[in-house]
């Protein structure tokens, strides 16, 4: 999922000793292959998720790792493993979260995986920190690019940092890249503007966090200019979301959690507009359902504060033209409103 | 104090625990409005209220909350959210209330179920919510959930009884707010009847027995209202086939179906219903489906 694949990769590569094969980048042939074999109606990640596992196994993967979500995110990995042993594929899918509910030592304990005792937690918890670092760029990125004098030089940055991250040694040693890098980014020369243009963006995590799945809309967004606010990366999910929850619930537009990520969409949405942000983009992949329950409150709570909102439903048939139709136009509103 | 009437939608909750809250009010002397059987007109409603991807059984039951509007003085809308950790409910089910909230302006009655509410608590917040004495709260609920069980019960030795006969049986497994409806279901019904086929459904039998029996075809299933159905299908082993209905774009269907679809070695006929669907269309899938069972 993104650039995710790094911390992911080094934990997998540090904890196992077993072979650890890297998935594939999303092509459309990614997709292509996932939608071949998927049901009509299910949601697009389903798609992205089985394409790559189909390509991992071409690559020589014989164990999938997949995880799960508060909606039918946990319940994939029965439908996929079952699909890919149809196929003819020889594989067992392990599911790390199942309706809300981790996997126990005792299940893990089935599967044919060889865990290095040694290192254990230190290698959990560089992963760890590599996220969060990551996230932390990504947050600059995301308010800085847009004023980057010369064009491409924060991706430059960001890319020679994700390469000296998958190589890193300790702790000590991951801290002083990250701080090198850091000092890095904030060298860029940037022309500062006078007027800025702020957008918050929400949604479907897996949308949201996957380039492939949502047209590049961040790097789009910077391109015309416009600051990007986003709350949901890993670091929220994983350690964040569950201590944020309960404070959500006495926002006094929804009484119940309302499954996955609606509730704390709702509550983002308020924030944004609390916080004077000129427009609000949510994504999804189509048929989320959790997210569709959330649209119309959304839709209120925007209302209220008089602040625009852009729907987008992302799917493997969404023209890349129309996307980008939609988005200008609705860039350009927002322009319009700020004179 | 005036009488006060509440609107129960004849949508999704409704046919889960609709019998019971008919007794519970009547027992405590509350006028009820139900909102009839499902139309076009209802859909309708339903469909301009609610964004396109919604399901259309949700769209169904948003169109029953607008039709009872401004009719009475409380709309009864539950929110169910899981009785235990392998039996949770569709994401849609958590949003019945915040959702009815933000659409009408009528107030609603509403009670929760989740790991430390069950229906008793729900029946003793909305009879604290109406002011009936905690007593009477307390002998309606009791009695209420006594005929209701009787109902179901009834229907279950019906079933079985049925399963007996020996003439062509088709088991439909669909979720029972889908099957029972009046648009979804009943095109389909009059079908199979008139061709002499003997219809069981997956949601008449108990939840006791089949809820245990759907680990057989999915190992990790947690959701209540999809193992109940699906429970249903190592049940009735000598059924001649199996018709999979559900709605447009139902999120646990387009996977639970599927797996099931994958591991049965019976005919099977998957429909899928959205407000699009034709007659016409529906009624060759069903005959070619019959000729087929006829053969077998």
């Amino acid at each position: 999922m993104g650039s995710y694949g790094v911390p992911i990769y080094y934990l997998l590569t540090h904890i196992l000793e077993n072979e650890v094969v890297k998935p594939p980048e999303i092509t459309s042939r990614t997709l292509e292959l996932g939608s071949k074999y998927s049901p009509d109606f299910v949601c697009t990640p389903f798609k992205y998720t089985l394409g790559t596992m189909i390509e991992s196994i071409e690559k020589g993967a014989n164990l999938l790792i997949q995880m799960g979500g508060g909606c039918r995110y946990g319940y994939y990995h029965e439908l996929q493993e079952q699909i890919l042993k149809d196929l003819g594929y020889s594989c067992t899918v392990l599911n790390l979260v199942s309706g809300g509910r981790k996997i126990s030592y005792k299940e893990l304990k089935k599967y044919p995986l060889k865990i290095k005792k040694r290192h254990f937690l230190k290698s959990i918890y560089i992963t760890k920190k590599m996220v969060y670092y990551m996230d932390k760029m990504d947050d600059y990125i995301r308010t800085h690019r847009c004023y980057e004098k010369k064009k491409g030089s924060f991706d430059k940055v960001r890319k020679e940092m994700l390469a000296s991250f998958a190589k890193v040694k300790g702790v000590r040693d991951l801290f002083k890249t990250y701080r090198k890098y850091k000092k890095k980014m904030e060298d860029i020369p940037l022309n500062q503007p006078e007027r800025r243009i702020r957008v918050g963006l929400i949604g479907e995590l897996y949308t949201l966090m996957e380039p492939a799945a949502n047209e590049e809309v961040e790097k789009l967004l910077n391109s015309y200019g416009f600051e990007v606010k986003r709350y949901t990366d890993v670091t929220y999910l994983l350690f964040e979301k569950k201590r944020k929850v309960r404070k959500y619930l006495k926002n006094f537009f929804v009484k119940y959690c309302m499954g996955a990520d609606a509730l704390d969409n709702i509550h983002h949405t308020k924030e944004l507009c609390e916080e004077g942000y000129d427009g609000i983009i949510h994504m999804k992949s189509s048929f989320c359902t959790p997210e569709i329950g959330a649209m119309p409150i959304i839709e209120k709570v925007a209302q209220e504060y008089q602040v625009p909102v852009l729907f987008f439903s992302m799917d493997m048939h969404t023209s890349e033209t129309g996307f980008l139709t939609r988005l200008e136009a609705f860039c350009d509103m927002l322009e319009m409103r700020k004179q | 104090m005036d009488k006060v009437t509440v609107g129960i939608p004849r949508g999704i909750p409704y046919y889960y625990d609709g019998e019971f809250w008919k007794f519970f009010f009547q027992k405590c002397n509350i006028e009820v409005l139900n909102s009839p059987s499902t139309t076009q007109e209802i859909v309708d409603r339903g469909i301009s209220l609610a964004p396109d991807e919604m399901c259309l059984s949700m769209k169904i039951y948003l169109g029953h909350l607008d039709y009872l509007e401004g009719k009475c003085d409380y709309l009864f809308v539950p929110r169910i959210d899981r009785f235990d950790d392998a039996n949770q409910t569709c994401t849609n089910f958590l949003s019945f209330y915040d959702l009815a909230k933000t659409y009408f302006k009528t107030p609603i009655l509403n009670y929760n179920i989740d790991c430390h509410n069950d229906l008793l608590d729900g029946a003793l917040e909305i009879g604290s919510l109406l002011s009936i004495p905690r007593v009477s709260i307390l002998k309606a609920y009791d009695e209420a959930l006594e005929k209701a069980k009787e109902i179901k019960r009834v229907k279950n030795k019906k079933q079985l009884e049925l399963l007996k006969e020996k003439q062509k049986k088709v088991l439909i497994v669909s979720h029972a707010y889908n099957i029972h409806d009046a648009l979804i279901g009943s095109d389909l019904l009059k079908m199979l009847k008139e061709n002499g086929i003997i219809v069981l459904y997956s949601d008449y039998f108990l939840s006791e027995d089949t809820n245990p029996l759907a680990s057989k075809l999915s190992k990790k299933l947690y959701w209540k209202y999809s193992r109940d159905s699906i429970g249903a299908i190592p049940l009735c082993e000598d059924v001649n086939g199996i018709i999979f209905l559900s709605t447009f774009p139902c999120g646990l269907d387009s996977l639970v179906h599927e797996l099931v679809i994958r591991k049965i070695k019976k005919p099977y006929l998957n429909l899928v219903i959205d407000n699009l669907s034709s007659f016409t269309g529906l009624e060759t899938r069903v005959e070619s489906f019959v000729d087929l069972l006829e053969q077998s």
